[in-house]
């Protein structure tokens, strides 16, 4: 399985989330960006979710004005990918709650931790949906207790 | 301390954080740039200052400004100072920065690895998970050796949210660093029994992903994931483990046995597409297909996904089945209709697909109908891409397997025209391709080819809209030529060759037109030919004018090769139209320059023909010419001046019987080869005698689709007259059955129906010349399959006439001798000649075509061999005549004068002849002339002479050879016993001619007639050659052969090839072959290979001329 990538672009083609799991080049990166980017909002609204791209599988899906995209191997699963992207968008919507474009945009780093608490180096970690949230619970609490620290000392 | 840390605070607050800058960013949109550099100014700022909080806030905005593809590189250093705060706060940001901005090449990296020791030994366990993390995205094979052990350690923590990470990191760390598999690999696999199932999926991923990198490893771990596999209910872990039985599968066999049945449980009873998908591909992928029904159940699923209203799953539907397709076109055949419907889809990837699964799927009763849809497909294609992706597709449907699925050319010729009408798609050379190949190969179509293809040109204009861009006008090319080639087809040649001549032609490309002057030229011989026997001899004048009128629009042309061939055809046809007013018959002679039949020629022939020793392809024949000699120069001036380069146009005349004769034979031989696919009599007559009202063709209206150019043909309509042709052919066979069964039903009391139609009941309507890329030398088994037949007597070889008498009946010739300067109008006005020579004899169609360009002083000679033939039968006696090793190179001064090469060929059917071609080069710079043959005849051979010349006279050679140039001459010999070689010896006589003097120069050779030259290749039924064998006529005698180092297959090849014998059969390393002499003698050989030695039993009916065909093959191998 294990991901070589992973965008988030919204509809007008700009990036919102990128995860590389592979190591390239910053060069490399916004080419290959670029290129997907191009091609997936090329593609038709009623067309199948995978196309082959490179030596790689594309797998992608829209959510309201966002692309999930995601580029696994040869003999991944294509469905099984879906799935993935499916479950980090529902993730996303229970720990931002009913999450839009905006909130990924001004909490990118959220979107981040919990993504990192989902897929490590390109594999789903996690499987539950209970034990990723309260994983990023946990951390947060963290966060903000030691900020609440500060202010008090 | 607490107020300074405050402080600090509060002037956070009035920096901009996070959202202030991506607020700031979108309310820049104009000048985001500019904004966005004064932020980063800010940055730099605030990276400076001490407070860790400002640092990672600033970390933060940088992370930001990297995904929108600004550069951080240069804050590398502040990552690591945050990443190292001991606030979690600060450290995820820290972490997460370095996760997105580092990469193998970031030096600072290395500064990073006590830091993350630290971390991953954190009793925090969110300290550990963020540094798992972030290492996870920029591990370098550094950091692997040195933290392996650190994270080898954590597989064992007690936290399993710790243990998951670790476990999967070390897939990366593997990666990375190689040598640490080993030591963590028992680890690794205890992981798989953890109680903690995210632990347990995470191994589970890690091994699958290890095994399909080298499976063989991971064999022993089979019977653990069988455990799993029917034990867990997790369809992530399943979907791993199946993959993973995937790889082990090929590497262990008796797997599959042991699996096919929990897969297909699962296949039954999952709801899940994901797994069901991935169960379907690892049996597709694992070949499971000796489980019964396993198959069937396959497509059945994927029949499911096919028709689902999902797009996805319809995609993988298909991606699916044309996986089983590969391997069993029969299941997926039968769902045709829904692969059709996907044709229709509104997806594009899907009708792709789909487009490449009916490739697989056609057969000769679907083709037509396949087709059909795929033409309306092309009409209603809105991008140029999908269209020409069709375009390609219905060409490759279509010609598959030398057109295996073809039973209607005229048909195909038909769909072959309607896709010219597609405007601006790049595959007009692929059509072009296609047309040629069908009216060269296809010899029952060139009447309707030629027919359609002339209607293309006279609607050229509709073509070619846009001349220059535009692919379509490749077939135009095609069009040009099979008009030409085949113009005796013409219904109106006249017309046709008008069309090719107009002005607009022109604007065509150079290539194009080159074709068009060319063909234009045979055609115009063609004309004349049908108007020389009219009484009106104006007719034949015009025909003349009208290209000389056209032909210098042409001859001005900025093409090279246009403008040449242009030129050379006009004095060409000037010249006639002055032979023409003093009433001279010129149309044979003009026609005799487009004399032969140009056939098929198999791709890889020529390589098959061996170079004869001591020929260099490379060399230069005559020397290169020099740089300043052609730019000094005029080039017209040189070529008035020049010597009259000779070229002789050799053919010979066949009367009518004769032609007959060989038709006839030759439809013989079709009907005994395997490759040919019979003419089915019938279907021509369906097409002729159906005036049915629905064949009559009716030009539609339909302004969507493009314009139709009446008489130009309905591909629709073959698919009616097909249905009814097959009806017709079906009726007959029924009746024909019925008969049958009415002489049987008194027999026996129930009889098999005759069912539905099945694919071998077709019949085509037309044949295709097949030509076979293998031939015999390479693959024995292919020779065993040409050969074992009986020679039917159709099939004998014909005598060989004799070369010197008919060659000396050609009137170019008689000219040629006769007196030079007669001959010189002719010899100037023509720049280039063609030269066409055609070995008429029956089964040797060897062509020469040989160009002769004038250019300044230099003579290039072009000469292209095309060695064609029809059957693989063909191809082996050709291989058998030309033999590589051309063993009479004679020596002395015969390579400073001339150079002689010889043949030796028995002749079947008069057993007291043998026909030797002998090949003459001149290799010095003089002019050779009046050359004589003579052999000093001995008891036992004599050469055949004319009559009522003497028994010491020799024999003219029917040509005289200028510098450089060789030629081939033949002379029969009566041979009376052909039981021992013998050698003969002879001389020959010539002129040689200089430019002040000539001298009478004498050759001697020796001609050595070896056994092998009176043994023909004749096939021979194991049955037949059993019953030989038994019939105790024939005497044994056996020889053996050392040291003989080469692969059986080639040890048969080379006997066959060079003592002339047929495998009859072979097994393993032992084979039986035969061969035949001239006089009858049946030769048999057993021959038996171990190791390097090779032994030969050999029995024949003539004792002495098997010693010393053994003593030759033995010869040959020590040659060796």
């Amino acid at each position: 399985m294990f991901f070589s990538f992973m965008l988030l672009f919204s509809r007008q083609g700009k990036l919102r989330l990128q995860k590389w799991y592979v190591p390239l080049s910053d060069k490399e990166k916004k080419k290959i960006t670029r290129e997907l980017v191009q091609t997936v909002l090329a593609r038709k609204p009623k067309m199948c979710s995978f196309l082959e791209w490179r030596d790689l599988k594309i797998v992608y899906k829209r959510y309201a004005s966002l692309y999930f995209c995601c580029a696994i191997e040869d003999q991944d699963n294509e469905l099984i990918t879906l799935e993935i992207i499916h479950r980090y968008v529902e993730l996303l919507d229970k720990y931002f709650g009913s999450v839009c474009e905006l909130d990924i945009i001004f909490n990118f780093e959220k979107a981040y931790f919990i993504l990192d608490e989902f897929l490590l180096g390109g594999e789903a970690q996690e499987t539950s949906k209970k034990n990723v949230l309260k994983a990023i619970e946990q951390a947060d609490l963290l966060q903000e207790e030691k900020i609440l620290k500060v202010y008090i000392n | 301390m607490a107020l300074k840390i405050v402080k600090g605070s509060i002037d956070r607050m009035f920096d901009k954080n996070l959202q202030d800058l991506v607020r700031g960013i979108r309310n820049h949109k104009e000048d985001e740039a500019k904004y966005i550099s004064t932020c980063i100014d800010e940055i730099k700022q605030e990276l400076k200052q001490d407070n860790i909080a400002v640092k990672a806030n600033a970390v933060c905005k940088l992370t930001y400004l990297q995904m929108l593809g600004y550069d951080v590189s240069w804050a590398a250093f502040n990552i690591v100072e945050v990443m190292s705060s001991s606030k979690f706060t600060y450290k995820r940001i820290g972490y997460l920065a370095a996760s997105q901005c580092f990469h193998e090449s970031t030096d600072v990296i290395m500064l990073t690895t006590n830091q993350i020791r630290k971390d991953l030994s954190s009793p925090n366990q969110y300290d550990t998970g963020v540094a798992l993390t972030g290492l996870s995205c920029f591990v370098t094979p550094d950091l692997a050796r040195d933290l392996a052990n650190d994270i080898m350690t954590l597989m064992s923590h007690t936290k399993p949210y710790i243990r998951k990470k670790a476990v999967l990191i070390m897939y990366k760390v593997f990666l990375k660093y190689p040598e640490s598999l080993r030591p963590a690999f028992p680890r690794l696999k205890e992981k798989l029994e953890d109680p903690d199932p995210g632990v347990q999926s995470a191994a589970v991923n890690v091994i699958c992903e290890l095994a399909r990198r080298n499976p063989k490893n991971y064999l022993s771990l089979a019977p653990l994931f069988f455990k799993l596999m029917t034990s867990s209910t997790n369809n992530w872990v399943l979907i791993k483990i199946i993959k993973l039985f995937g790889a082990l599968t090929p590497l262990e066999p008796r797997l599959g046995k042991k699996l096919i049945e929990p897969l297909t449980n699962l296949i039954h009873s999952t709801s899940a597409m994901s797994l069901l998908y991935e169960c379907v591909n690892t049996v597709i992928a694992g070949q499971y297909w000796f489980s019964v029904g396993s198959k069937e159940l396959c497509v059945q699923k994927l029949r499911i996904l096919i028709e689902d209203s999902d797009q996805n799953l319809k995609y993988l539907g298909l991606l699916a089945m044309s996986k089983i397709l590969k391997t069993h076109p029969k299941s997926v055949q039968s769902h045709k209709d829904l692969i059709l419907q996907c044709l229709d889809d509104k997806d594009e990837s899907i009708r792709l697909r789909a487009l490449d699964l009916l490739y697989g799927m056609v057969s000769k009763k679907n083709l037509m109908e396949i087709v059909k849809k795929l033409m309306l497909h092309v009409d209603k294609a809105e991008g140029t891409t999908y269209r020409d992706e069709l375009l390609t597709k219905i060409i490759d449907i279509c010609s598959q397997s030398n057109y295996q699925y073809i039973t209607n050319f005229e048909w195909y010729i038909s769909i072959l025209v309607e896709l010219t009408r597609l405007e601006g798609t790049r595959h007009g050379h692929l059509i072009a391709s296609q047309m040629l190949d069908v009216a060269i190969r296809v010899k029952a179509i060139r009447v309707f080819a030629v027919a359609q293809m002339a209607t293309l040109l006279d609607n050229a204009h509709l073509l070619t809209g846009n001349m220059q861009r535009n692919g379509i006008c490749e077939v135009l090319y095609a069009a040009a030529w099979i008009c030409g080639e085949f113009s005796e087809h013409l219904e109106n040649p006249m017309q046709t060759l008008e069309a090719m001549l107009r002005p607009k032609v022109a604007t065509l490309p150079g290539h194009i037109q080159a074709v068009y002057v060319q063909n234009a030229a045979k055609l115009f011989a063609t004309i004349l030919k049908s108007q020389e026997g009219n009484t009106d001899s104006t007719a034949a004048q015009d025909t003349s004018q009208l290209m000389i009128d056209r032909l210098p629009l042409f001859v001005q042309s900025a093409n090279l090769e246009v403008q040449e061939r242009a030129s050379c055809i006009l004095q060409l046809v000037k010249y006639i139209q002055k032979l023409q007013q003093k009433d001279v018959e010129v149309a044979e002679e003009v026609n005799a320059l487009f004399a032969g039949e140009l056939n098929p020629v198999a791709p890889k022939a020529q390589k098959k023909v061996p170079v004869p020793e001591g020929l260099d392809l490379d060399a230069w024949i005559n020397e290169p010419p020099s740089e300043s000699e052609s730019e000094d120069e005029q080039p017209k001036a040189i070529f008035a001046k020049e010597e009259p380069k000779h070229s002789r146009p050799r053919h010979t005349e066949v009367d009518e019987k004769e032609l007959a004769r060989r038709r006839e034979a030759r439809k013989q031989e079709q009907a005994n080869n395997p490759f040919y696919i019979k003419a089915s009599p019938s279907s021509q007559k369906v097409y002729q005698d159906a005036p049915g009202v629905e064949h009559i063709p009716v030009v539609q209206i339909d302004l969507s689709v493009p314009l139709k150019v009446p008489g130009l043909p309905m591909s629709d309509q073959y698919v009616k007259l097909e249905e009814e042709r097959r009806q017709k052919e079906r009726a007959e066979k029924k009746k024909k059955e019925k008969k049958k069964r009415k002489e049987k039903r008194s027999g026996r009391g129930k009889k098999h129906d005759s069912g539905p139609e099945s694919e071998e009941d077709i019949t085509p309507a037309h044949q295709v010349d097949i030509v076979t890329e293998e031939m015999p030398e390479s693959n024995c088994a292919s020779v065993r399959f040409y050969l074992s037949r009986p020679l039917a007597d159709s099939e004998k070889l014909p005598v060989r006439s004799h070369r010197a008498a008919e060659a000396a009946k050609s009137p170019a010739e008689d000219g040629e001798t006769e007196n030079a300067t007669s001959l010189e109008p002719k010899k100037k006005s023509s720049k280039e000649k063609r030269e066409k020579k055609k070995d008429k004899d029956r089964d040797r169609k060897v062509m020469v075509k040989c160009w002769i360009h004038h250019w300044d002083c230099a003579f290039f000679v072009f000469i292209f061999f095309c060695l064609h033939f029809l059957t693989g039968n063909d191809a082996y006696h050709l291989l058998c005549s030309c033999k590589s090793d051309f063993k009479g190179r004679l020596n002395g001064r015969w390579e400073t004068m001339s150079d002689t090469v010889y043949d030796i060929q028995g002749n079947l059917q008069d057993g007291s002849q043998v026909v030797v071609s002998v090949i003459f080069e001149n290799k010095c710079d003089s002019f050779l002339k009046s050359m004589e043959f003579n052999v000093l005849d001995s008891l036992n051979s004599k050469l055949q002479r004319p009559e009522g010349s003497g028994p010491h006279d020799g024999l003219t050679v029917p040509f005289q050879l200028p510098p450089g140039v060789s030629n081939e001459a033949r002379f029969v010999f009566t041979v009376q016993s052909i039981v021992m070689p013998q050698k003969l010896k002879g001389t020959l006589t010539f002129i040689v001619k200089n430019e002040d003097s000539s001298t009478h120069e004498k050759l001697d050779f020796k001609l050595h007639f070896t056994c092998t030259s009176y043994l023909i290749t004749t096939p021979c039924y194991s049955d037949a050659f059993a019953k030989l064998l038994e019939s105790g006529d024939l005497k044994g005698s056996s020889v053996r052969l050392e040291g003989v180092n080469m692969p059986f297959h080639h040890l048969l090849a080379r006997i066959c090839f060079h003592h002339h014998f047929s495998i009859v059969e072979r097994i393993d390393s032992c084979a039986s072959m035969y061969s035949r002499s001239i006089q009858g003698h049946h030769v048999c050989l057993l021959v038996k290979t171990s190791g390097q030695t090779v032994s030969i039993d050999a029995k024949c009916d003539e004792p002495t001329l098997l010693g010393n065909v053994l003593d030759e093959i033995k010869q040959t191998f020590s040659q060796c």
